[in-house]
């Protein structure tokens, strides 16, 4: 397949694009912050999101969806990335739709796909504990009681988590604390009994939360595919995760790339537009070739995920990597070539810095990814 | 079954009974590259045969015109040929200045004649070609180049110096960029003439580098005559071919360091400095500087695919080969710095048979080129500033 966007996908980005420039630019996303909206994104959006079939995007048309892939999620993502716009996009459409549909049975399928597609329930998934992204570090357990299971334990850093109808959480039901084998995915009911999820407002201001588990009953039909044999599942749906974060990650460098572009030439300086600095013109093109190169490492990352699935690991991760570096150097050189006004809370460049932050620890940052890379090659 | 398919499969079959075990293995010294000419010698038998089978095959170029003796595939097929090429690490069987520079220009600018005159024997092998562009005092500034080009009947005489002429004292012909208007302003007074390097008056002086090779050399033009109808292009107007010719060189070096087949780096890495307990490279901050390495290899090269498939949809930024070059050089600066420091004092080694004479080191140096030749990488960020990012006064 080649490298760039096809025709219907070309579609697909403008018809995103315009819908989110239009609605949801970075005003949107500020006026959110700065009421403190108690769910943190537009319900209202969301239901425009519905209706042009961006939620259910990866939902098979069987139960609602338009079954379209990765690279199409992350075309809708990359929109995202350009405005900053806090959707729960990331959580239930593309994780917990990709986990319910790679380990749901027909019947879990059947209840949560359609809601899921059409928007009217919001999934999030429960994976890190710790501060760094270590997916098989689960310590949550959950012990066998009765016919089901009691979940004991914390999860941090969970996207989503607060407006969640639908919690997909990582436990330990057997073997040692970093053991991939002996991990087990539940659905869980975020209502239910001993679960308390406490809002954290990140650094960004998008949505994520803390939630604990205590004597938390979930039955037997609460597993999401096989009891044990969880991680395969997660690290699956985490490449995925991984490689739509790297797109948005793309759009909100190339968003502040563009806009330092368009900066350096009508600020003017000892009587000169600052963009005619050779000083500024290497940095600013040297960030351009990073992205470019970047661009086209997730797009790869995207297309293996949906043409060659079991084989896509290293390629996410040299995406994910990639996109890491570039979006920081992109926000860094950004706020640089700024100047002072880049410091100012009232100027977008810095909400850009603060996304990207959280984005590279979201599933694992550049070094996590490059280590990966070394592992999966053997040294 | 698809008739690319079929194409494939045929390509496989005949690549696996045609290219010789030994065209197949990595390639380390200068030698092991068939360059062709008038004084081409063989490093061995195997690499005639397989250069014969391929010319013969008339793959050497595949997607050349049938008409002028390329292949005449079309750009699926032919990437079909370089995929099944590469998955079976075969040698290319010609490498040369006329294939990767002058034989584009020749098509797009040259004459019927001139076509057919040049491309046939570039694409046997039979003329070697070298390229005259910098001067002493024209490298990054080359529209200022000097070497004069004056009229005389229906021939020019060319007088002047040319610098880091590649292969010029082994080339057969030249492609050469001369002033044949000094009152234009620089761009516009320039013509890309063609001629013989036999002709009297042409001398050629290897320069000695760091790597204690000589692949440069000084030429020098002394009263040179060259037929007025070898002008490629429209006379004064040789820079748009100059900067036609640089967009390939610069695709061609920006792809250089993943020439041929390597073995894996962290394969070399594991052998010279061991592994810890947990098989990871024992030097932890090694380990890191090569995975960090190739996540940006890796990335580059589906860069590059996405470039070529950039240009067949009509995508393509004419200036994005600047910005492929720059990053290209830059990237096997890395790569080279790298095998020094796996190496250790293994790969100081100047002189000896273990070190095949100094092979890593000098191929270190000689990597320090890279992002100098075919315009700077500040060349390249310039171009890129002006003309992608359309910034003032760039």
């Amino acid at each position: 397949m080649a490298l760039v966007l096809n025709e219907e996908q070309t579609l697909l980005r403008d018809s995103a694009r315009s819908l989110i420039s239009d609605k949801a630019p970075v005003s949107h996303f500020r006026a959110l912050r700065d009421s403190k909206d108690k769910d943190g994104f537009s319900r209202d959006l969301w239901k425009t999101f519905s209706e042009m079939g961006f939620t259910g995007l990866l939902v098979p048309e069987e139960f609602g969806g338009s079954g379209l892939g990765c690279v199409e999620a992350g075309i809708v993502a990359e929109e995202i990335g350009h405005t900053l716009l806090p959707s729960p996009f990331l959580a239930s459409s593309v994780l917990a739709a990709s986990a319910l549909q790679r380990a749901g049975s027909k019947a879990q399928k059947a209840e949560y796909l359609p809601k899921i597609a059409d928007g009217s329930a919001i999934g999030s998934l429960a994976v890190d504990e710790g501060g760094k992204h270590r997916p098989h570090a689960i310590t949550l357990k959950a012990v066998r009681s009765g016919n089901g299971f009691k979940l004991n334990g914390a999860k941090a850093f969970v996207v989503d988590g607060h407006v969640a109808d639908i919690l997909i959480v990582a436990a330990r039901t057997a073997g040692a604390d970093d053991d991939p084998k002996g991990i087990t995915l539940f659905l869980v009911d975020p209502r239910a009994k001993g679960v308390q999820i406490e809002r954290t407002i990140m650094v960004d201001a998008h949505n994520a939360a803390r939630i604990a588990f205590k004597d938390t009953e979930v039955t037997a039909d609460n597993v999401l595919g096989e009891l044990d044999q969880g991680s395969a599942v997660l690290d699956g749906v985490l490449n995925i995760g991984r490689a739509v974060v790297a797109s948005e990650m793309l759009g909100a460098g190339d968003e502040a790339f563009s806009r330092t572009v368009q900066y350096l030439k009508e600020r003017k300086q000892f009587g000169k537009l600052i963009g005619e600095f050779q000083a500024l013109q290497h940095r600013i093109s040297h960030l351009y070739v990073e992205l470019e190169i970047t661009r086209a490492a997730v797009l790869k990352a995207l297309q293996m995920l949906d043409e060659d699935f079991d084989n896509a690991a290293p390629i996410v991760s040299v995406a994910k990597a990639r996109a890491g570096t570039t979006g920081t150097l992109a926000v860094q050189e950004g706020l640089q070539m700024h100047g002072g006004i880049g410091m100012t809370d009232q100027f977008d460049i810095g909400l850009f810095m603060k996304r990207m932050r959280v984005c590279q620890e979201l599933f694992g940052d550049s070094n996590f990814h490059a280590n990966r890379v070394a592992e999966l090659r053997a040294y | 079954m698809t008739d690319l398919e079929g194409f494939r499969r045929e390509t496989r079959d005949w690549l696996e009974k045609n290219c010789p075990p030994e065209m197949r293995r990595p390639m380390v010294v200068e030698s092991d590259t068939f360059w062709g000419g008038r004084n081409a010698t063989y490093q061995s038998d195997a690499q005639r045969v397989w250069f014969e089978r391929m010319r013969d095959k008339k793959w050497i170029v595949p997607h050349w015109p049938a008409e002028y003796g390329g292949g005449g595939l079309d750009p699926e097929r032919a990437k079909v040929v370089r995929e099944e090429m590469a998955a079976i690490n075969a040698r290319p069987p010609l490498r040369s200045f006329g294939i990767m520079m002058l034989g584009p220009a020749l098509l797009k600018f040259g004459t019927e004649e001139q076509k057919r005159e040049h491309i046939p024997k570039i694409l046997s092998g039979e003329i070697r070609w070298c390229q005259g562009y910098s001067e002493p005092n024209s490298g990054s500034d080359l529209a200022s180049l000097q070497t004069r080009a004056d009229l005389d009947g229906d021939h020019y005489v060319v007088n002047g110096q040319k610098i880091w002429t590649s292969y010029a004292n082994k080339a057969d012909w030249i492609f050469c960029l001369t002033r044949t208007d000094f009152s234009a302003k620089k761009h516009e007074g320039i013509t890309f003439l063609l001629f013989d390097m036999t002709t009297p008056g042409v001398t050629t002086k290897p320069i000695l580098l760091i790597s204690g090779y000589s692949p440069f050399c000084e030429t020098f033009f002394d009263n040179v005559r060259v037929p007025k109808k070898n002008a490629l292009g429209t006379v004064n107007k040789g820079w748009d071919v100059a900067k036609y010719v640089l967009q390939f060189e610069r695709d061609s070096i920006s792809g250089i360091g993943d020439r041929g087949a390597k073995r894996a780096m962290s394969e070399i890495a594991l052998n010279s400095v061991g592994a810890n307990e947990k098989g990871h490279l024992a030097d932890p901050l090694l380990r890191s500087q090569l995975a960090n390495f190739e996540v940006d290899e890796v990335a580059f090269q589906f860069a590059s695919e996405r470039a070529s498939d950039q240009v067949k949809t009509g995508q393509a930024h004419p200036a994005f080969s600047s910005a492929m070059k720059y990053y290209g050089s830059e990237l096997n600066k890395r790569r080279h710095e790298l095998f020094m420091s796996m190496g250790g004092s293994d790969a100081l080694e100047w002189e000896s048979e273990r070190s095949q004479n100094g092979q890593t080191a000098r191929t270190w140096l000689r990597t320090k080129a890279n992002s100098i030749e075919g315009g700077t990488s500040e060349v390249m960020l310039g171009i890129v500033a002006k003309r992608i990012l359309n910034l003032p006064g760039a």
